[in-house]
C-alpha cells in the first residue's frame, strides 16, 4: 500500500506540478500585462492545489481552488478591469531596478542557505504504512472541536472585511 | 527527502514573491506577489503537517486562506480609493507622505 508513494509516476507528477508552479510564479513577476500575471497566478494556484493533493490534503486542495483561484483572483481581475490597467513596458520600478544585482545575489545566497538546511532536515522521514491520508472528516472534527473559537472569529473577520471593503471603495457623494 | 523537497519549493516561491514585491512598480502585481508568498507558506505548513501526522497544519492553512481573502478584499478596496484620488497605480508616484 505504501509502495505507490515511491513510484516514478508519483515523483514525476510532483516534479511536473512544481515546475508548473515555479514557471507560473516567475511569469507573475515578469509579465508586462497585469491580466496575464493574474492568469499565471491562477495556474500557480492550481499547481499548488495538485501539490496539496499529493500531500493528502483533499479539503485544502478544494478550498484552494474554490477560494483562491475562484474568488480572490476573480476579485483581482475585476479590479484590474475596473482600473483599466494597460500593458506596462517599463514594468520594473526604475527607482529600484539598480538594486537587481544585489537582490539576485542575496536571493541566491538565501536559496543555498535554505536548501542546505532543508535537504538534511528530515533524515528519518518516510511515508509510513499506517498513514493513508487525512480525509475531510478529520479536518472537520478538529475544526469544530479544538479550533471552534478561531472558526467563529474568522467569520467575524470576513464580515469586518466585507464592510470595510464596501466603505473604502464606494464613491464619495459630493 | 521528499518532505525537504516541498520546503525547498516553498522557499523558492517565497523568494520569487519577495523579489516581485521589491522589483515591480504596479500595485496590483505587488499584491499578487504577496498572495504568492502566503501560498508558499501554505505549502510548507501542509508538508510539515503531513510529516508530523497532525491535521493542525491543515487547519492553520484554512485560516490563512480565510485571512488572505479578507486582506485581498480590503487591500483592493484601498487600491481603488487610491486610484480614484491619484489616477495611478505606480507606487513610485504615491509619495505624498515623503519628507
Amino acid at each position: 500500500m505504501a509502495m505507490v508513494y515511491q513510484t516514478t509516476i508519483w515523483q514525476i507528477t510532483i516534479w511536473l506540478l512544481s515546475a508548473i508552479c515555479v514557471v507560473c510564479a516567475l511569469s507573475v513577476i515578469l509579465q508586462k500585462n497585469p491580466v496575464v500575471s493574474a492568469i499565471h497566478l491562477v495556474g500557480c494556484f492550481f499547481a499548488l492545489a495538485g501539490l496539496f493533493l499529493m500531500l493528502h490534503a483533499p479539503f485544502l486542495a478544494a478550498a484552494q481552488i474554490i477560494v483562491y483561484a475562484g474568488a480572490i483572483m476573480v476579485l483581482f481581475i475585476f479590479v484590474i478591469m475596473l482600473l483599466n490597467l494597460k500593458k506596462d513596458p517599463e514594468r520594473f520600478s526604475a527607482a529600484r531596478l539598480f538594486r537587481l544585482p544585489r537582490i539576485a545575489l542575496l536571493s541566491l545566497l538565501l536559496f543555498s542557505f535554505l536548501i542546505s538546511i532543508f535537504a538534511t532536515a528530515f533524515p528519518f522521514a518516510s511515508y509510513s504504512r499506517a498513514d493513508t491520508g487525512r480525509s475531510v472528516g478529520d479536518v472537520a472534527t478538529l475544526l469544530f472541536t479544538k479550533y471552534l473559537f478561531p472558526f467563529e472569529l474568522a467569520s467575524l473577520l470576513l464580515l469586518i472585511a466585507m464592510i470595510g471593503g464596501i466603505v473604502m471603495a464606494k464613491k464619495r457623494l459630493p | 527527502m521528499s518532505y525537504s523537497y516541498y520546503l525547498i519549493l516553498s522557499s523558492i516561491l517565497f523568494t520569487i514573491g519577495v523579489s516581485g514585491v521589491l522589483l515591480r512598480r504596479n500595485l496590483i502585481v505587488i499584491f499578487m506577489s504577496i498572495e504568492l508568498m502566503l501560498n508558499s507558506v501554505n505549502l510548507a505548513l501542509v508538508a510539515i503537517s503531513k510529516y508530523l501526522h497532525h491535521v493542525d497544519g491543515q487547519i492553520f492553512v484554512f485560516f490563512i486562506i480565510t485571512v488572505a481573502a479578507a486582506e485581498a478584499a480590503v487591500g483592493l478596496a484601498i487600491v481603488i480609493a487610491l486610484y480614484r484620488h491619484k489616477e495611478t497605480t505606480n507606487i513610485d508616484e504615491i509619495n505624498l507622505l515623503k519628507g
